[in-house]
């Protein structure tokens, strides 16, 4: 593949005024500005629902905490919740799925710009829609201000009864538009993986990222619509007076709980699989091998996809299902295991041999890999019944999720930031900073999340306000506490890498990390068109094959 | 990566060592706080919630059940746990790059595109694992889930409202039936048959020590069973998210002698002893807005708070918020929203001499 | 190497989002089927108007294929026709499904908020109807654009994809009629 180095040019952003620049994000069908947009306001986000949680470990630092008062503690872990899983993950993630899918598939452009576009600004209106709750929710009503129902909002506490004033309504609202948004943004990303693969480019030879984007793609488009249906059921229920989840005339608070997880826990998966996509492609590239077991990659995604949508009432443990159901959904959950575990020694195995360079996005990936063990081991004795029925709904249960979900998502997605960052800039983040924040995100993480579990099992229900003293709970919460306030700091030497690395950042050249996917083939950042000439590709790894003319991959296929 | 695994050891010993109670170690008063003495004394200041809570420390069958099966769960993650991070972490120093510095490596390591056997090997190896557990999750089950009330129970209903417990079981005589609330009064040895309702929203029952959270779900009643094996009281909370004070939603099992509990159930038996000091209190009892909500037997008839029938008979008001002594109450009746913001009891803005009849007149309700 | 129209994947993913919407209803309505202690129960739906309705949807799906075809020869006035009758056809229903609504609402004293099968009936066959709204409202755009000429006999492609959205609702028809007046009367 060759590459020509006279572009046509496109005025320099430079000479352009703040406002002809500003027009011009806001009026963009461009994939990558599009993806950078969905991370921007995701990262926008974590910072938020980040300060959020540090304010309710403030609360809970001690026993019997006097910061905050009740009804603000239960909005904001609702807040915080909600915000994490819509507003955080699943933005950044489908946003950079955007970036680099058309780039790591070899197209020019997602396969529908304009809906690409409308996907965005539907997310944006609906976060908009969630935080005006804090300004607009109370109404005539003089009620809560902010939703204050739980992440899961359990019926009935939604009724109108019982959730007076309209914070409900907006995060019913807010949602309900942001998932939108995902569903038009999967649309996009499967058509685009599906039919805009440049020539050579089999399924079987995607970078394994387009795998997880897929399978992501399908559980979107099944998942996020039964949650939509679910809650314009609870929308007429408080608007129009119909009963679905109306306990007191006759609606089932158990129909809502199996509508919502039936849509929850895919939406785990969604969280992770773009993460274990990010990992697939740092992993082999710092380790200077091929992904080991591709097709057994490939075959383990797909097989999670399929089942995660058989395992919903593992989060209805304690609702007094039938023996016979829980055995089901505890052995359907244990199932999910195998081919997770698939993917951790592939990993594993793809790091066993190689010439490991420890860069930040590889610091990240392997942290990843090792908290993704703890998190998923404390998953599996969560399937085991008769443990949740002790320690559902409690803190045990917040450390297991936090480990997946930020051991796991957050850290893919920094490993992905990293990693990719050159190419979306043209600029190289400070490893030294880098490091720094990885170690001190690393060791806050842990002294937050490890004691949780701990908590849990001295019988701390999660979601209190405040826990009682003399419960032995005391130690375990000032450690979770004291842990954000490193990860706090982490935090801020992120931005500030960020802030800096943007201006004096050294440049990155097209191909920093001597990496074999097809974005690292184009300019940093890529023209507008992405490829001055659509590639074509012999293998799941074009660029080795360029580099390598001597071994070219295509003479190692294995067929599944 | 070592410092991490130090500090799980040291937890998971912890626990450890604390499940064997009866050999007190250095870490065991860090993780088990000493079980409170219950609060006899009127005006005791000491903390009437404060114990053990610790799922490790069962004293009734269900419990015991799951604590066994925890350890095997425990065990074979733990093996599973050092055995990869062993893996991971001898990869990591074996083979990093030793030439990060110098910039690019020589060259490429030997590329490896996988291995038949080996994905096979840690393909069914986690099956047969997982297998395992599957039998062991559904041994337990079957032991601790009852579809009927084993042979002897005695048959308590619990119904859950914002943000307190209501319980009702037999009285001593067969037609009467005793009422009380947040505070459960049971015989030790006995077979213990829940059946659990809500007035309003989900609620949790969960009674670590006793056994596992069973929801309590409005338009559907659960069942949930437990045999406390030895005396004492037994806390716990409400374990599912039901609104502002959902965590000031405590629960209290106060297990006693078979004696005891017939003593206490001929005690709640009885209808309320007027006397001279309660006379005003009882009138504004009657006059004010209290009857409403809350039943007295032979006063009134109200059932959206707690039963005040035998209210001085408790250990704790406002369902755990405070120990019951003439002071807290004086507080509660007062302002309930200075001790539990957001619940559900308005202040009725009595002034001094009212508060102080209506006091003395719940202090007669022994 | 297999790779699809973009068109087709992109409709077929939106078909699956919305069956996807429908099977949260149609779940919903199944599980309150003989539910609702009081007000009017099942038995008070009559058929035979929903019947003349329902020919009239499926016929629908018909007079849209011949659109589709008549449009791919390069008929353009033909097509025209074709997909006016579609339209009719689909108006009749909604108009139709108006009909009955007003006769449970005024001699039954069904309301949505009535009992739990006002609440299931009215937003099953409610979140249908708003689909066929929506799928006339796309039929009428291309209607609208053929009478003024801007639609040639290459844009058959996307017609089709259209054509796809109307079979769709037509397919949903299906399941919401034996759901609501098979299963559950």
């Amino acid at each position: 593949m060759t590459l020509s180095h006279s572009h046509p040019t496109t005025p320099a952003e430079g000479t352009q005024t703040l406002g002809a620049r500003l027009h011009g994000w806001a009026v963009t069908v461009d994939h990558k500005r599009l993806g950078i947009l969905y991370v921007c306001f995701g990262l926008f986000f974590f910072v938020v629902a980040g300060i959020e949680a540090a304010i309710m470990r403030a609360q809970l630092a001690q026993a019997a905490g006097k910061v905050v008062d009740p009804a603000t503690f239960n909005q904001l872990f609702t807040m915080h919740g909600t915000t994490m899983v819509f507003l955080v993950g699943m933005p950044i993630l489908l946003g950079m799925g955007n970036y680099l899918i058309p780039l790591m598939v070899g197209a020019r452009d997602m396969a529908f710009p304009r809906l690409n576009a409308f996907g965005l600004w539907l997310f944006v209106f609906g976060a908009g829609l969630l935080y005006y709750s804090y300004v607009g929710a109370q109404g005539l009503y003089g009620d809560s201000a902010a939703p204050d129902v739980g992440w899961f909002a359990y019926a009935p506490l939604t009724n109108k009864t019982f959730s007076r004033g309209n914070s409900t309504d907006y995060w019913i609202l807010g949602i309900m538009v942001s998932g939108f948004g995902s569903i038009t943004t999967a649309i996009n990303l499967l058509t685009t993986i599906l039919a805009m693969r440049c020539p050579g480019m089999t399924l079987m030879r995607m970078p394994l990222m387009g795998w997880m984007m897929l399978v992501v793609s399908v559980l979107v488009i099944i998942a996020i619509p039964v949650l939509t249906g679910a809650q314009i059921m609870l929308l007429l229920d408080r608007s129009l007076g119909m009963h679905f989840f109306d306990t007191q005339n006759g609606g089932s608070s158990i129909l809502w709980q199996h509508l919502f997880w039936f849509f929850g826990h895919p939406e785990v998966y969604i969280l992770i699989l773009p993460a274990f996509g990010f990992i697939s492609e740092v992993i082999p590239v710092f380790s200077r091998k091929v992904i080991f077991g591709y097709p057994l990659m490939v075959a383990a995604t797909v097989s999670i996809g399929f089942i995660s949508l058989g395992v919903w009432a593992h989060h209805m443990f304690a609702i007094g299902m039938p023996p016979a159901l829980n055995a089901f959904f505890a052995a359907s959950t244990f199932l999910i295991a195998v081919p997770t575990g698939i993917k951790i020694f592939n990993w594993i195995g793809t790091m066993v041999g190689g010439r490991i360079i420890f860069a930040t996005p590889m610091l990240f990936a392997t942290a990843f890999v090792a908290m993704f063990i703890f998190g998923g081991l404390t998953g599996v004795m969560l399937a085991v019944v008769p443990f949740t029925w002790q320690l559902s709904d409690s803190y045990f249960v917040v450390g297991h999720f936090h480990y997946v979900l930020f051991g796991g998502t957050v850290f893919g997605i920094f490993s992905g930031f990293f990693y990719w960052f050159p190419k979306a800039t043209g600029r190289m983040l400070s490893e030294r900073l880098g490091k720094w924040f990885f170690w001190l995100l690393f060791a806050g993480f842990n002294l937050t999340f490890f004691p949780m579990h701990i908590s849990g099992i001295l019988g701390m229900p999660r979601r209190i306000y405040m826990y009682q003293p003399d419960r032995g709970l005391e130690l375990w919460n000032m450690l979770s506490s004291i842990g954000v306030i490193i990860q706090a700091i982490a935090i801020v030497i992120f931005i500030w890498n960020v802030v800096v690395s943007l201006r004096k950042g050294r440049a990155a050249g097209d191909d920093p990390w001597n990496a074999w996917t097809l974005e690292w083939s184009t300019k940093s950042p890529p023209p507008e068109w992405n490829f001055d000439q659509v590639p074509t590709v012999g293998s799941a790894r074009p660029l080795w094959d360029a580099k390598n003319p001597s071994d070219p991959d295509s003479h190692h296929e294995r067929t599944a | 990566m070592r410092l991490w695994c130090a500090a799980i050891f040291l937890a998971v010993c912890s626990i450890g060592a604390a499940d064997r109670s009866d050999a007190p170690s250095v870490v065991t008063p860090i993780v088990c706080a000493p079980v409170a003495q219950s609060a006899t004394g009127m005006g005791s200041t000491e903390n009437v919630n404060g114990g053990d809570l610790n799922i490790f420390h069962p004293v009734s069958p269900p419990a015991y059940e799951i604590r066994e099966l925890a350890w095997l769960v425990f065990g074979i993650s733990a093996v599973i746990f050092v055995v990869v991070e062993g893996v991971l972490v001898w990869s990591i120093i074996r083979f990093r790059s030793r030439d990060e510095e110098a910039g690019t490596p020589a060259g490429e390591p030997v590329q490896v595109f996988g291995s038949n056997p080996v994905e096979l090997a840690w393909t069914i190896i986690p099956c047969i694992i997982v297998f395992v557990l599957s039998l062991a999750t559904v041994r337990t089950i079957r032991e601790v889930e009852l579809e009927a009330p084993p042979a002897g129970a005695l048959e308590v209903d619990v119904i859950g409202h914002q943000w307190w417990w209501e319980f009702q079981l037999a009285g001593a005589e067969s037609d009467t039936r005793v009422v009380t609330a947040n505070e459960l009064v049971v015989p030790v040895g006995r077979p213990i048959w829940l059946t659990l309702r809500s007035a309003d929203v989900i609620h949790s029952w969960w009674v670590p020590r006793l056994a596992g959270k069973t929801d309590v779900i409005p338009n559907h009643v659960n069942h949930t069973w437990f045999q406390a094996e030895s005396i004492g009281t037994y806390l716990g909370q409400c374990a599912e998210y039901c609104g502002t004070q959902h965590a000031n939603m405590l629960l209290r099992v106060r297990v006693v002698t078979g004696d005891e509990f017939i003593a206490w159930q001929v005690a709640q038996s009885r209808p309320p002893v007027d006397s001279a000091s309660g006379v005003a209190g009882k009138a504004l009892f009657l006059q004010l807005a209290c009857m409403n909500c809350h039943a007295i037997d032979g006063v009134s008839t109200g059932s959206f708070g707690p039963n005040l029938t035998h209210l001085m008979s408790r250990e704790t008001i406002g369902a755990g918020v405070a120990p019951l002594n003439p002071k807290t109450l004086r507080m509660w009746v007062d302002d309930p929203q200075n001790l539990k913001e957001g619940c559900n009891m308005p202040s009725l803005k009595l002034d001094s001499a009212q508060l102080d009849a209506v006091v003395a007149y719940l202090l007669t309700l022994k | 190497m297999w790779r699809p129209s973009r068109g087709k994947v992109g409709m077929i993913c939106l078909i699956a989002a919305e069956s996807c919407i429908f099977l949260t209803f149609v779940v919903a309505y199944l599980f309150y089927i003989g539910k609702s202690a009081t007000g009017p129960q099942p038995a008070v739906l009559g058929l035979g108007l929903v019947i003349v309705n329902s020919i009239a949807l499926f016929s629908s799906s018909f007079t849209v294929v011949a659109a589709v075809r008549a449009l791919q020869r390069g008929q353009q006035s033909v097509c025209w026709r074709w997909l006016a009758a579609t339209i009719c056809l689909g108006a009749f229903f909604v108009c139709g499904t108006g009909f009955e609504w007003n006769g449970l609402m005024h001699e039954h004293t069904l309301y949505p908020s009535t009992n739990l099968f006002g609440t299931t009936f009215y937003s099953l066959v409610g979140l249908h109807l708003f689909h066929v709204i929506v799928g006339l409202m796309l039929l009428s755009t291309v209607l609208v654009l053929g009478l003024t000429g801007c639609v040639k006999s290459r844009h058959a492609h996307a017609f089709d994809l259209v054509s796809w959205y109307w079979h769709f609702v037509d397919a949903v028809w299906v399941v919401v009629f034996v759901t609501v007046y098979v299963i559950g009367r």
